[in-house]
């Protein structure tokens, strides 16, 4: 009987907590979380792609670790615990980096380092993982980070696109098109023109979405 | 709920879990993380010599471009590596030999180093190539960029037999061949150069002397 009374693995509970973070919770634009890198770290997709997948895996482990401890992490020190499993995860990520994709681990410099700093990690861990079983944190910490990376994605793409005229490192806009006046905008590599794409992005968003627009 | 007790050994237990992983990540990354640095230092040095060069092939061409690693003392004797000498890099390019050396200083900020490539009379510069650690992007950090590290081609570090180093100032750059034109608004950045230049060269002048002497 007892099987009967069990969760599967995928109900329609679970899913939300993988699709909510591309939408209605997603991180970026509606949290207003991890805003920091999103804007540092998106001017050529390459980069942006690697911290995308830096930061899920950080979130997700970290969730899992933390809602496998959570019944015995003393409430006095919690965020302390969650420190030191954050920054574990980090250094870890960050040394992979160092080892694996180093010329890309040069380009996000601090910021890999920085996961530590981003609320997204700490947020998912004290609203989600510290009162949820593991399985469902592992895939509220994968749908927060590809919600996240989601984010970052778009905004590479705009930004490499006009500001390098390339696409993941490849040069897209021909050649002909130079030759007859045109130019890259060198403000979209700027960190300003990041956050200008995120607020169009965050508006076009909302305007879409009823629910998210607060009453006058 | 929890006792202090439980609350200390809780934590040190955590923490000493914690510092094992990452110890254990570190001993076994090491490797890895070291033959990137190696790669990059080559790939800095190609560059310097003028060639371009992708992580992949870095060993290959360095393997057949640059012939000699040797180690020079104070008073221009090659010596075995120790902690008194300086490294210089022979590279054979197209019949040529260049000559590398390689330079560090303090911009800004940081850290800031470098190669420089001397043609066969010892005096003459190729090319060069510069790095950071913090310098400000778009002033100091202009040191990296391809235009700025072209103006010291051709540039001489001898005036005759008199050592002049290249100077990194502000409008003395046109057609002076001691001196570049500083970066407008990196103006500690390119003292920095000018000061690293002029230190670092300094120690191998006696062992280019000898060289010269040589020929």
């Amino acid at each position: 009987m007892k099987e009967q009374n069990r969760e599967p693995l995928f109900s329609v509970k679970n899913l939300k907590l993988i699709k909510n973070p591309f939408n209605r919770e997603n991180p970026i634009t509606v949290q207003v979380l991890g805003i920091c890198s999103a804007l540092a770290v998106t001017a050529k997709m390459q980069p942006a792609v690697v911290m995308a997948i830096s930061v899920t895996v950080v979130v997700a482990m970290s969730n899992v670790i933390c809602s496998l401890l959570r019944n015995t992490i003393p409430p006095r020190i919690r965020i302390i615990v969650q420190l030191v499993i954050v920054s574990l995860l980090v250094i870890l990520v960050d040394q992979i980096l160092k080892a694996f994709v180093y010329e890309i681990s040069k380009q996000l410099s601090v910021f890999v380092s920085l996961i530590v700093t981003n609320c997204i990690v700490m947020g998912r861990i004290e609203a989600f993982a510290l009162s949820n079983k593991p399985f469902p944190s592992l895939l509220d910490g994968i749908g927060n980070g590809l919600g996240y990376g989601m984010i970052l994605l778009v905004v590479s793409f705009i930004r490499e696109l006009f500001g390098s005229g390339s696409l993941w490192g490849y040069k897209v806009i021909p050649e002909s098109l130079y030759a007859n006046g045109y130019a890259n905008n060198s403000l979209m590599i700027m960190p300003p023109m990041a956050l200008i794409v995120v607020g169009l992005i965050v508006w076009f968003h909302r305007s879409r979405n009823k629910e998210l627009q607060e009453n006058q | 709920m929890f006792s202090n007790k439980y609350i200390f050994v809780y934590s040190t237990v955590l923490v000493v879990v914690a510092a094992a992983i990452l110890a254990i990540a570190a001993v076994g990354l090491k490797p890895y993380q070291d033959a990137n640095v190696r790669i990059e230092t080559k790939q800095q040095l190609l560059s310097c010599v003028g060639i371009d060069s992708t992580p992949k092939n870095a060993e290959t061409l360095y393997a057949k471009y640059f012939t000699e690693e040797l180690y020079v003392n104070a008073k221009g004797e090659i010596v075995t590596a120790g902690e008194d000498s300086k490294p210089v890099y022979v590279c054979n390019k197209d019949g040529e030999k260049i000559y590398v050396v390689p330079v560090q200083g303090k911009g800004l900020w940081g850290a800031i180093w470098g190669n420089v490539a001397l043609a066969e009379d010892l005096t003459t510069i190729t090319g060069v190539n510069f790095d950071h650690k913090s310098e400000t992007p778009g002033l100091g950090a202009e040191i990296t960029t391809k235009p700025f590290q072209q103006e010291f081609n051709g540039k001489r570090i001898f005036d005759g037999s008199k050592f002049t180093s290249v100077k990194v100032d502000k409008r003395m750059g046109k057609d002076n061949p001691h001196a570049v034109d500083a970066i407008s608004g990196g103006t500690i950045t390119s003292r920095g150069v000018s000061a690293m230049l002029h230190d670092c060269l300094e120690f191998y002048v006696p062992y280019f002397n000898n060289l010269k002497a040589k020929h």
